[in-house]
């Protein structure tokens, strides 16, 4: 691994990315440390993958600085480019390759030496589990041993800092899993993991999170402090015997901040919980809707990211 | 400029040409195919022209003209008919392509000397070209009975007297046999390496955007130049293989004469697959799909490969305005060197401004490739 650079692994100044008119990231401010699992949550379009794509120097930011691993991006991809590993969205070996020259060719771009060349191999083929498909085509893997090989070479040369952008688009709830215990590793050995994703229980695992929307850092923090942003206590889970029902007479109610589905119930933001839940029994059983469960509930991931692009929405309407 | 890098970008490639049973075949099979049929079929020699003899007089003078046409080598007599129909029946079915009709009264007037003696051909002007020199051809043997009859009347009336007149005795330098087999092959060398490198070449970026993994190269620290000389590498040797497939069938199977130096046209044709291969690179880096690379790397190498590179068509007989085109066309410079080398057994100490003309496009085009894929990465 390279020396370890003094500061942020990251660090993102005033960042703006424009497309003609559209503006995909708009002054963007960020520091991450080393060693962190760092997520970068949002919907399509909000940014997530132009920010990685600047920071990988595959693009040029409009304005405003990025510096990885010590360097800015602008003035030394090279310096970057040889301390970062970056894994797109898109699985991006070569199908027509065996799994072994895949290996091969990336420890060639990425300069791995001939000598440490065997022990890396090692470590990759194991890493993957694919040490007896060293052999076959890549095109014959499943997706989950795709993922795990790209993996694999964005990491030969050992980088400190990775680029991950919706690694486990794709693939099956086993394979996530045991991607996220790769990247677990990575991070205790001292890697810096900076990873974009749509899925929130992927959100859970990051050390720190930040959420944007429209181009804009909306929220940050780690996933327990934007839960508590949201207010413990104040959200409410009810089922009953008709839910739309139950939507259409709860909302804009007394007390009630918001009412959302959620699977097979209504996820109830309020200020005061006990008034609310008085209030809303009175209600819904003059409206002749039984209740079934009503109870405080701790917010997910899923709650605060969609109360916090709900209110952007309100705000920006 | 990393040795290392560059070397695994040409085993990746390499790699990939061996893996595709698609351009292995168009890298190995195409130059076959092309110089099979370009060897074969494309002849512009005109022999055995098919004839048919309509002879309404059937006497000795006649039947000689008619032995003189079935003793040339240009002609072959496939019928004689007694009327025009089964000579316009067969020129429609294209059996025939020469019609020769002698009247009825052709012997009487010779001899009388009268009138002068008349033979009617009629040509398949459908096809021109052939249709021209056949023409040619046949007013030669008539033109040939003429002067014996009146060489053998001088004879007879007055003794002897030589027959008087300028004859013209042609000889063709470098390819004496005027075979068009011979001019052909060699220029075929330069347009099979032109098209196939350039075809090979224009998939090869485009495919990497389109498949995703050129953002995945791009946050690599390879170089732009390393990426292009690393492709050019791989391909470098399929246009090699392609050159020696050529050479081979050339002079083994073709007899085509090699009367040069093999080394001066091997560096040469070392310089040209060079631009040519960086062409098809450009190509594939400002288009970025793999259909429309494909399709402006033919337009690109095909059309001027043909046409405006001197390998059929004369570039000094065309109009001023594609002359001054043709000057840009690479394979023009190659193919005069080939040519050159072939059939003239000539070397640098004439061919130098080709050669350097090559390496001059080699040069600017490689620089506007590293350009075009640097400015990709920005």
């Amino acid at each position: 691994m390279l020396p370890e650079t003094k500061g942020p692994a990251v660090h993102i100044e005033k960042l703006t990315k424009r497309f003609g008119d559209f503006t995909a990231v708009a002054d963007l401010n960020l520091d991450v440390q080393p060693g962190e699992i760092f997520g970068f949550l949002g919907p399509n379009g909000a940014g997530k993958s132009t920010t990685i794509r600047v920071l990988c120097g595959l693009m040029a930011p409009t304005s405003g600085r990025a510096v990885v691993g010590g360097f800015d991006v602008s003035l030394h991809p090279e310096e970057v480019k040889r301390r970062i590993g970056y894994m797109s969205q898109k699985f991006s070996l070569y199908d027509d390759l065996t799994v072994k020259e895949n290996i091969q060719f990336f420890a060639g771009v990425y300069g791995v030496s001939a000598e440490k060349f065997p022990a890396r191999l090692e470590f990759v083929l194991k890493m993957a589990e694919l040490e007896d498909k060293q052999d076959s085509l890549t095109s014959l893997l499943s997706g989950g041993w795709k993922q795990r090989l790209a993996l694999g070479c964005a990491i030969l040369h050992e980088p400190p800092i990775l680029f991950l952008d919706e690694p486990t688009s794709g693939v099956d709830p086993i394979a996530r899993r045991n991607f996220w215990e790769l990247i677990y590793q990575l991070s205790a050995s001292g890697h810096t993991i900076f990873v974009t994703t749509h899925y929130m229980d992927e959100a859970e695992y990051c050390h720190r999170i930040a959420l944007m929307y429209g181009g804009r850092m909306i929220a940050l923090g780690s996933p327990l402090e934007l839960k508590r942003s949201l207010g413990v206590g104040h959200l409410l889970n009810l089922e009953s015997s008709d839910l739309l029902e139950s939507l259409t007479q709860l909302y804009g109610g007394d007390n009630i901040l918001d009412v959302a589905v959620f699977g097979g119930g209504l996820h109830i933001k309020v200020d005061d919980a006990e008034r609310a839940i008085a209030w809303i029994r009175q209600t819904l059983s003059q409206a002749g809707i039984e209740i079934s469960v009503l109870e405080p509930i701790t917010p997910s991931m899923e709650d605060v990211f969609v109360s916090l692009i709900e209110h952007e929405e309100k705000a920006a309407a | 400029m990393s040795f290392r890098r560059l070397r695994a970008i040409a085993h990746k490639e390499v790699l990939h040409v061996i893996r595709d049973p698609r351009s292995l075949a168009s890298a190995i099979a195409i130059p076959l195919i092309m110089l099979l049929i370009f060897g074969y079929a494309l002849s512009l020699d005109v022999d055995r022209i098919p004839t048919i003899v309509y002879n309404q007089d059937l006497r000795p003078e006649s039947a000689e003209l008619v032995r003189d046409f079935t003793g040339s080598r240009y002609f072959q007599v496939i019928e004689g008919v007694s009327s025009y129909r089964p000579i316009s029946q067969a020129m429609d079915s294209r059996r025939a392509l020469l019609g020769v009709v002698i009247p009825a009264d052709f012997s009487s007037n010779i001899l009388s000397g009268s009138s002068p003696a008349q033979v009617q051909l009629l040509f398949d002007g459908s096809d021109s070209n052939t249709a021209a020199i056949a023409r040619g051809y046949a007013e030669g043997i008539v033109a040939l009975y003429a002067a014996r009859l009146r060489s053998q009347a001088q004879d007879m009336h007055a003794g002897r007297v030589p027959p008087v007149g300028v004859s013209a005795e042609a000889r063709v330098w470098y390819n004496p046999d005027m075979v068009s087999r011979n001019f052909i092959v060699p220029g075929l060398i330069a347009v099979i390496m032109m098209i196939i490198t350039g075809n090979l070449s224009s998939l090869t970026i485009a495919r990497e955007w389109e498949n995703g993994t050129m953002e995945q190269l791009l946050s690599t620290p390879v170089r732009p130049s390393e990426l292009a000389l690393g492709k050019l590498a791989a391909y470098f040797l399929v246009g090699l293989i392609d050159m020696a497939i050529c050479m081979f069938v050339g002079v083994f199977l073709f007899d085509v004469p090699f009367k040069g130096s093999l080394l001066f046209l091997t560096i040469s044709s070392l310089v040209f697959l060079f631009g040519s291969l960086c062409t098809g690179v450009w190509v594939s880096a400002t288009f970025r799909t793999q259909l429309m690379a494909y399709q402006m790397g033919t337009l690109i190498s095909f059309l001027p490969g043909f046409l405006l590179s001197g390998f059929i068509y004369s570039i000094s007989s065309m109009p001023r305005v594609i002359q001054a085109i043709a000057l840009f066309v690479p394979a023009r410079y190659f193919i005069n060197i080939s040519k050159g080398v072939f059939l003239k057994g000539i070397g640098p100490e004439i061919l130098w401004p080709d050669f350097l003309l090559l390496c001059g496009y080699g040069t600017l085009i490689f620089f506007f490739t590293v350009r075009k894929l640097r400015e990709k990465v920005a």
